[in-house]
């Protein structure tokens, strides 16, 4: 037996990518109600309670369901980036070693990254898409501006990068024994002060939280998405978003790629 | 002229924060169509070893080679020329067999039409063609096994990595994981299999190379490896001592001056050494040990001494690796 004749290493490289990204899909595809009901049931409920429930009980003003919108296209994207990232990642090295396979695929280890990052940015697109239907149906209509589409894309994909860089960066860093209690110390203060249930003007009237909301990325998501849909509300202007956003999901590229390879590398 | 499938020439690693060399300047070279067995302790170096020749491990210095091409500075092909199969199970639990077999395949650029022939092919050949549909969560260890090897061979590697490849198995699964291998040698498959069982390196083995702390000790094949330590044959006695003067180490030099003894060893075992004055002696002979008999019986009569047991027989690779790297645990 001889080996497989070797193709040049760009094209055997690609075909290893895609070969990854096409096994991931596979799966999702195989398993598409649980990931479904992964994505969809938290901001579902979010926008039902905050958006539907409380807006007829008249405890939030008319109009704040539109706000929220915006707020929860952020979160989910942002949420789902990281969860398709952080979480499989940290089974894999630290568990079930499956990844073993991909690393020992004929594709630079970066590439193995990489394609982690790729699959995690297109799930969390996906269910950020899946919100808008599912905001229709919810809440009755969704605020929606065709001029505004492009910053909602631009606003989605870097929503959806950063999720699946600050999951790259969880997933290289924790070990699996601390992937509970590091995940609750994460999710639920990042789910909470990234501006998707307020604008983040209206907080000048509680500075100190402003202060904190700002440090935490995902303002920026909310914010650009609100650009994008609810112009009308006072909201951060779009290019300090995106530059803050690009600032942020390179460096933590930069330290999950990092990170990456410490795990895959002795 | 082929390059070796294997080449290590002075390789060194050592991790960061340890005060010595996990792997510390080894040299040797595997043949095309060669099975080499590295043997050796926990904490040897062996994994290390492998790790680095299977791109895993970043090497400090030296280098590795598998077909040719440098580890370190090409990975990316490398990974084409070889193949792992670790100890424990690292199967895709998402997928069924099949597809594990068809997306490694994919990995390596192997076409989906070949890739569906090769996976039917190897499936029946690894005893599970009946199974192909089912996720390997429900694979007991020695399935798993056969599935990882199964896998290792889809893109058909150069060569073949197996570390402690029947650790875990029962004895049945065990025979049927070394015929698949023996079948790969005679395929021309190089196999570098890593293992501290004896008797699997003595079965399977051309060439030996047993490592600790870090360096090769001994490279061989089996038999030269045991033909080379002291003596050809052995001689174990079992003796009721007693009296004063006649402890396992008066004895063993008082047997060493037979003729032909090259070492006298005692031997302590479960048996209970010591208890009830016995004392258990491994005598390494050149020539045939039963000649011995007779003399050793007449010269612990002298000291009043009688024999409780006598067994005949030659070194085995375990007392190969045992006289290079000790008794004591670790």
């Amino acid at each position: 037996m001889t080996a497989a004749a070797v193709p040049t290493p760009r094209v055997g490289q690609a075909r290893a990518f895609t070969a990854v990204l096409r096994r991931d899909l596979y799966v999702t595809g195989k398993e598409l109600p649980v990931f479904l009901a992964q994505v969809i049931l938290q901001p579902l409920f979010l926008l039902f309670v905050f958006g539907k429930v409380l807006g007829s009980l008249g405890y939030t003003q008319h109009g704040y369901s539109h706000l929220l919108f915006p707020g929860l296209l952020a979160l989910t994207a942002v949420i789902t980036g990281m969860q398709s990232l952080a979480f499989p990642l940290v089974i894999e090295f630290g568990w079930t070693k499956e990844i073993e396979d991909r690393l020992l695929a004929p594709m630079s280890t970066g590439l193995v990254a990489a394609e982690k990052v790729v699959f995690a940015t297109l799930r969390a697109i996906t269910a950020a898409t899946i919100m808008i239907p599912v905001g229709v149906l919810v809440l009755g209509s969704i605020p929606w501006r065709w001029s505004g589409f492009p910053l909602l894309v631009l606003a989605l994909v870097l929503g959806s990068l950063l999720g699946a860089g600050l999951g790259l960066v969880m997933g290289t860093l924790v070990v699996p024994q601390r992937i509970n209690i590091v995940f609750s110390l994460v999710f639920t203060p990042l789910l909470f002060t990234g501006c998707s249930q307020y604008p983040w003007p209206s907080l000048s009237r509680l500075r100190w939280f402003q202060v904190v909301t700002a440090c935490n990325p995902m303002t920026y998501v909310s914010e650009a998405m609100r650009a994008a849909l609810v112009p009308s509300v006072p909201h951060i202007t779009p290019w300090v978003c995106i530059v803050v956003l690009v600032g942020s999901v390179s460096a933590l590229m930069a330290i999950g790629v990092r990170g990456f390879y410490r795990r895959a590398i002795d | 002229m082929t390059s070796p499938a294997v080449e290590v020439s002075d390789l060194v690693k050592r991790y960061p924060k340890s005060p010595v060399n996990a792997v510390d300047g080894i040299s040797f070279a595997v043949a095309r169509g060669e099975v080499f067995g590295l043997l050796g302790p926990n904490g040897a170096g062996k994994t290390t070893t492998i790790g680095m020749l299977t791109t895993r491990v970043k090497p400090t210095s030296g280098q590795a080679m598998i077909g040719g091409i440098d580890v370190a500075a090409d990975p990316v092909r490398a990974r084409s020329l070889l193949a792992v199969v670790p100890q424990r199970s690292n199967l895709d639990r998402a997928i069924s067999i099949r597809r594990n077999l068809t997306f490694h395949a994919a990995y390596h650029g192997v076409p989906a039409a070949e890739a569906s022939r090769r996976a039917d092919e190897l499936l029946e050949q690894f005893g599970l063609r009946e199974r192909g549909d089912v996720k390997p969560d429900m694979f007991s260890g020695g399935q798993s096994q056969r599935m990882m090897i199964a896998r290792a061979l889809m893109h058909e590697p150069m060569v073949l990595f197996l570390d402690e490849p029947s650790t875990g198995l029962d004895p049945a699964a065990r025979l049927f994981v070394w015929d698949r291998l023996r079948e790969l040698r005679d395929h021309g498959v190089t196999l570098m299999l890593t293992t501290h069982d004896m008797h699997e390196a003595a079965e399977l083995a051309d060439r030996v190379g047993i490592m600790d702390h870090g360096k090769l000790l001994a490279l061989d094949t089996p038999e030269a490896l045991m033909r080379g330590l002291a003596g050809n044959s052995t001689l174990e006695l079992g003796v009721n001592a007693s009296g004063d003067g006649n402890g396992s180490a008066a004895l063993s030099g008082a047997l060493s001056t037979l003729p032909g003894v090259e070492q006298v060893e005692p031997l302590h075992d479960e048996s209970g050494n010591g208890q009830d004055g016995q004392v258990r002696l491994r005598l390494y002979v050149a020539g045939d040990a039963s000649q011995l008999v007779g003399p050793a019986a007449a010269l612990l009569a002298e000291r009043g001494l009688t024999l409780s047991g006598v067994e005949l027989g030659t070194p085995t690779l375990e007392d190969v690796f045992i006289a290079l790297t000790g008794r004591s645990l670790r």
